[in-house]
């Protein structure tokens, strides 16, 4: 726990809570009478309210983007290497929202949410979600919070799918995309990784048909498989070698003696699949992978990227990690060549990273300082008036 | 608005470009040719570049600057998509000059190219008096650790578009240093840099 803040964070923060009472049609023909989303917030709206910036979280993320909640947490929000005073999403400078996902389980309303049709949680029966549901949503969060045009819509992974979406959806609501280790659509591959982890949670004994929290229980080592299945996808063979290589926590090899071995890679996965379990709704899980799944970009316009792209009125910038095999470069450089043929604004940087598709929210000095230009311009446009480069 | 000083190749590069023009800028370096033209032809367009550096400077222009390696290609972009497509001192340093001539024509309706004249007196006086490759201020690269790979004349350039088929448009030689009228009575042996404006076609 930190004893004193760091200077470059946004300190401690508190999340928000909105209510919106006006039914939300959801993109499979269903209706959300009521849902609330919880958010937090860093920085100050600046008077004629140019500088507001939307975080766009990815499937294990949430609202709880930068900061501390108190003066215990040992860690602090989830992209704080990036949001603070002075850091590339500088919160001198920009007023940053990042809401929790509807269909979430971090207090925005989702599958662990009460139905009130029934009483009981909504559980299995929570509506399934597209990524343009969440679009909806933040836009009229963006409402209650008077934001009219954004400054950026930034995020990785699958919050890039959402700021493209965003893009397509409400291009007059935004006058950046900041879309970083993304796609346009998941591969075979990728789909079936989601898939993968899914089964575990859905063979977990304690499933019950996604009707766990009627029943009292949760289906933890399900979700646990599905984080650790998730996590290696996350790293690069040479992050976790590197960072275990084959080193052992407990065992031996010698001969003539029996002593169960552990590497420290199992421990590691183990640890970051049970601590997920404990803090993450197997339904919502399902729910979000499933939205990942289905996002397409360009599905609606004849699947042709390039005509998608020509109905984005923003500018793009747009990141990729080299070692990035979930979201490969190879994807982003679908994204940019898409932008290119529709004739839009692109900013396109590929870093050399070891690290996997984590690498977007790790520490590193090319990315940081590339993001850190980028955001920098972004805010010199949000003061009409004029501060010197 | 004043901005860098900009290379003499690239201030005789504008009056080729037409008010307007779509432009893709290859190895556009930290973008000053770039941000000048859209400040003074109001172009639009990209720059390609992959030094990390040059890219956050362009980034720091606003300008759109896309990393990518030029031996890799232009097959990301559609033919004929830009009005003029530049190289800027930088076909010399192509694994296949000849190629990469070939796709600025076709993403390009015409393109722009400089170099440094490897047939100018000072290079040829390093080979043939001191019997070394040349090292000078405006080549300023030991051979073993240089990006530039493959040199040529301006008579071996005009050499490759005549088998190619390409239509020179206009040609200029600037010298940064050397006196003018020299490059003037023999642009091969006095010219330092060479600026080409070419188009795919007929009539030359």
């Amino acid at each position: 726990m930190p004893e004193t803040l760091p200077d470059d964070s946004v300190g401690l923060v508190t999340p928000q809570t909105q209510e919106f009472t006006e039914p939300l049609p959801l993109a499979c023909g269903t209706t959300l009478d009521r849902h609330e989303l919880v958010y937090e917030t860093y920085g100050t709206l600046n008077a004629d309210g140019s500088n507001a910036v939307l975080i766009c979280h990815a499937l294990s993320g949430n609202h709880h983007a930068a900061g501390y909640h108190s003066m215990e947490d040992r860690k602090p929000g989830w992209w704080d290497n990036y949001i603070g005073p002075g850091k590339a999403i500088d919160t001198n400078q920009f007023f940053v929202v990042c809401p929790n996902n509807l269909g979430g389980c971090s207090g925005s309303t989702g599958p662990g949410s009460t139905n009130p049709a029934t009483g009981k949680p909504w559980g299995p029966d929570f509506p399934m979600l597209r990524v343009r549901d969440w679009v909806e949503s933040q836009a009229l969060l963006a409402d209650a919070l008077g934001i009219r045009c954004w400054a950026a819509v930034v995020g990785g992974s699958l919050g890039g799918m959402q700021v493209m979406r965003w893009a397509l959806e409400y291009p007059d609501r935004l006058r950046h995309a900041v879309v970083i280790a993304s796609a346009m659509k998941l591969s075979a591959q990728n789909i079936a990784f989601n898939e993968t982890a899914r089964q575990a949670i859905m063979s977990d004994p304690n499933f019950h048909d996604g009707r766990y929290l009627e029943l009292d229980t949760v289906p933890k080592s399900g979700l646990a498989v599905a984080r650790m299945i998730g996590h290696i996808t996350y790293l690069s063979d040479y992050a976790m070698g590197k960072k275990f290589g084959r080193e052992l926590r407990s065992g031996s090899f010698l001969r003539g003696q029996y002593d169960p071995v552990e590497f420290q890679v199992e421990s590691y996965l183990r640890y970051q699949g049970d601590s997920f379990a404990n803090n993450f709704d197997a339904n919502s899980y399902i729910l979000i992978t499933r939205a990942l799944d289905y996002f397409d970009l360009a599905r609606e316009y004849d699947d042709d990227p390039v005509k998608a792209f020509k109905e984005a009125q923003c500018k793009f910038f747009v990141v990729s990690f080299s070692s990035d095999w979930r979201f490969s470069p190879q994807r982003s450089r679908e994204i940019v060549d898409a932008l290119l043929g529709a004739q839009q604004p692109v900013t396109y940087t590929a870093i050399d990273s070891p690290y996997g598709h984590d690498a977007f929210l790790l520490p590193s000095e090319r990315y940081r300082e590339a993001f850190t230009r980028y955001m920098a311009g972004i805010a010199r446009e949000a003061q009409p008036t004029g501060e010197p480069a | 608005m004043n901005g860098p000083a900009m290379r003499l190749d690239q201030t005789e590069i504008q009056h080729w470009i037409a008010d307007g023009s779509r432009i893709l800028d290859l190895g556009c370096g930290d973008g000053t040719l770039l941000q000048y033209l859209q400040d003074t032809k109001n172009a639009s367009g990209y720059g390609l570049e992959i030094g990390a550096d040059q890219i956050n400077a362009c980034i720091d222009k606003g300008l759109n600057v896309i990393e990518q390696n030029l031996d890799d290609g232009l097959g990301n972009f559609a033919d004929h998509s830009f009005d003029t497509v530049i190289m800027a001192q930088a076909i010399q340093t192509m694994h296949y000059p000849h190629r990469v001539l070939d796709e600025m024509l076709r993403v390009g309706k015409e393109c722009i190219v400089t170099f440094p004249n490897f047939g100018h007196w000072k290079a040829r006086w390093h080979l043939t008096v001191r019997g070394r490759m040349p090292v000078s201020d405006l080549l300023p690269y030991e051979w073993y650790d240089t990006p530039n790979i493959h040199f040529c004349t301006f008579r071996d350039f005009e050499v490759l578009c005549r088998e190619k088929g390409i239509t020179v448009l206009h040609r200029q030689v600037v010298n940064e240093q050397s006196p003018n009228f020299l490059k003037d009575l023999s642009p091969n042996l006095f010219g330092e840099t060479a600026i080409y404006h070419l188009c795919r076609g007929e009539n030359g």
